[in-house]
């Protein structure tokens, strides 16, 4: 009991207090006007707001697609596409976040969708690519004895490929957090807002408080959303 | 009960077929064991007759019904089967991996507890130690056994089972087969056993299928497999120590009777008499039982020699390991071998002492039977 509760509340609230010292203190002992001016509550409540909604709505389209797609893909007649698509993934994922956000804003201009639908596009790779490895790396006697058994293809499917791939899948969701999280901090450059806002902000009038304000906050939502997802999952996962 | 007529299965990309031309009748109530090398088509064969391969020739019969025009689901919901990698899920514990077939049935939940307790009693598994258990807790022959009650949870009237017992070891093995014959005893159901281990088939089998590249070369009681092998790969397969391999079929109790021995002694018997029982015995040693006929150990000469004391108890050590009296002669001889000794205690279902075999004794059968 003791240790659920610090597990749930005790140390999420450590990391989020740790932020709140930084931003407190900075607000409230501004080294200059100019910091005084540009880090004030509002601001900064404005762009979490911000970066959370570029999260958010960029993330669940992100599941719902790279999941579905995944176990699209891992059916018998798309598996060879599967196979094909997974290398192309895995390629897609070295380019980096600032390209992608550069490319569509040559193609699409500027703004919240798009940096939103930018961030979708990034996010759906390690989700779409962990759903079909772990479908697939489910052992085929497993699948065959179901089978052998009498269950129907969609419930092989939902009661035993599925909660078997659960953890690989969970583990691509939380890499594609952490790489969400970071990359959204660019949504600015196309006028999308969120933490990056603090940062350009910082650099473009030399002062490093107003920077490390921005990077502090970005950091810890990502440690914190990760560490999360994990611990629901040892919940939720007690067979390996 | 289960017809299989020109069966012939060609894989995809293959140019030789991996079964080819199979007919075979399994009668009903009794095991056929399917038996050859490895990569015959044994399993190909087991996975035709539930539909996870579809055949590319012949017929499939089960009650006179054509199964190929069955609908799967059902023909496979009505089929125990237990697949050659055990292939238990892994993410579900012991009690939810048995109900599985239940489960898809669709049966009321206090029915299918009921019916997994059951069979999980059957084949020696205690449901409160094991129900909410992970597979991955699990040793080798205890997966087995689960193979075994998930695939016999619904009553089915038909088995498939390959290699239900392969990946264990000898004497683990020799137990589960032992338990599970006794099973069949009651339970009387049809079933195809897949083994590429002849000492298996002779033991399980009421007729062997003897496969080879994917033909039956013979199929044939395995008495009459072992005095008339159809060809020289039969007579290879079975071995040479022919003769050896009948003691797989006869039963300890089938012999416990003739045998001619001293009986235990009980715990609480005085030193001078225990003393007069060994100079009488064959073996130099007694077996000794409490007042419930229950076996506690056995005293040899050498320790009325070591140890102080009155009375038989205070002398007995225990015996390292025993058999069954519904185990095989050739069980017997396995558990002599593994405790170095020439004699084995034979207990029955409740510990109770029933008899002593000796190495004697063996030779006496094989010297009648060949
Ligand atoms: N799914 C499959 N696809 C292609 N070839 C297979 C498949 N399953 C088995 N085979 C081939 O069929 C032959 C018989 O295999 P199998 O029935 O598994 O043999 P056994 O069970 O007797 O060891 C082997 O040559 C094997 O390589
Ligand atoms: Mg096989």
């Amino acid at each position: 009991m003791l240790r659920t509760l610090w597990v749930w509340i005790g140390i999420p609230l450590i990391m989020i207090g740790i932020a709140s010292a930084i931003v407190i203190y900075s607000v409230n002992n501004p080294p200059d006007t100019i910091v005084a001016r540009m880090l004030t509550y509002e601001r900064i409540f404005r762009v979490i707001r911000e970066h959370m909604g570029l999260l958010l709505v960029s993330m669940i389209g992100a599941t719902i697609v790279g999941v579905a797609g995944g176990i699209m893909l891992s059916r018998p007649s798309l598996y060879r596409i599967g196979r094909v698509m997974e290398t192309l993934v895995n390629i897609g994922q070295t380019v980096p976040s600032l390209a992608v956000l550069a490319l569509f804003y040559t193609i699409l201009g500027l703004g919240f969708r798009v940096a939103v639908f930018a961030l979708f596009l990034y996010s759906i790779l390690p989700i779409l690519r962990n759903t079909f490895a772990g479908i697939d790396g489910v052992e085929h006697s497993i699948i065959e004895a179901a089978r052998g058994m009498g269950m129907r293809p969609l419930r092989v499917l939902t009661k035993i490929e599925l909660p078997i791939a659960f953890p690989i899948i969970v583990a691509g969701l939380r890499t594609a957090i952490v790489i969400n999280v970071g990359a959204a901090t660019l949504a600015t450059f196309i006028g999308g807002g969120g933490l990056g806002d603090l940062i350009v902000t910082g650099l473009s009038v030399h002062r490093d408080m107003i920077i490390v304000n921005g990077a502090v906050i970005a950091a810890i939502t990502a440690i914190l959303l990760d560490y999360l997802i994990g611990k629901a999952e040892e919940r939720v996962v007690r067979w390996s | 009960m289960i017809k299989l007529e020109g069966l012939t299965k060609v894989f995809k990309g293959h140019n030789i077929p991996a079964v080819k031309d199979l007919n075979l009748e399994v009668n009903e109530g009794d095991v056929c064991v399917l038996v050859g090398p490895s990569g015959c088509g044994k399993t190909t064969t087991m996975k035709m007759i539930n539909r996870l391969y579809e055949p590319t020739g012949g017929k499939i019969y089960i009650r006179d019904e054509d199964v190929l025009q069955m609908d799967p689901i059902k023909l496979r919901l009505d089929i125990g089967y237990v697949i050659q990698e055990i292939g238990l899920f892994p993410h579900m514990t012991i009690y939810e991996n048995i109900a599985t077939v239940p489960n898809e049935k669709q049966w009321p939940k206090d029915q299918v507890k009921e019916k997994v307790d059951n069979v999980m009693s059957l084949v020696g598994l205690d449901p409160d130690v094991f129900k909410n258990r992970y597979p991955s807790a699990l040793s080798g022959g205890q997966r087995q056994r689960v193979g075994v009650a998930r695939a016999m949870v619904s009553d089915p009237s038909i088995m498939l089972m390959d290699e239900p017992f392969g990946a264990v070891d000898p004497i683990t093995r020799a137990r589960l087969q032992n338990e599970f014959l006794r099973i069949q005893e009651r339970m009387d159901k049809t079933i195809v056993f897949v083994t590429h281990d002849i000492d298996e088939a002779i033991k399980m089998s009421d007729t062997i299928a003897v496969m080879k590249e994917g033909q039956l070369v013979q199929h044939a009681t395995p008495s009459d497999l072992l005095s008339a092998p159809a060809d020289e790969f039969v007579s290879n397969l079975v071995g040479r120590n022919r003769s050896i391999k009948r003691l797989h079929l006869i039963r300890i109790s089938e012999i416990l009777e003739d045998v001619d021995r001293a009986p235990a002694i009980k715990d609480d018997t005085k030193e001078e008499e225990v003393k007069k029982r060994l100079d009488e015995s064959d073996l130099r040693t007694v077996i000794v039982v409490d007042r419930d006929n229950k076996l506690k150990g056995v005293v040899g000469v050498n320790d009325l020699k070591r140890k102080t004391g009155e009375v038989a108890g205070d002398y007995y050590q225990e015996v390292s390991d025993t058999v069954t009296d519904d185990a095989t002669l050739n069980d017997a001889l396995s558990v002599m071998l593994e405790i170095g000794e020439g004699y084995v205690a034979v207990v029955n279902e409740d510990e109770k002492y029933q008899g002593t075999i000796t190495l004697g004794d063996l030779l006496n059968v094989v010297r009648e039977e060949s």
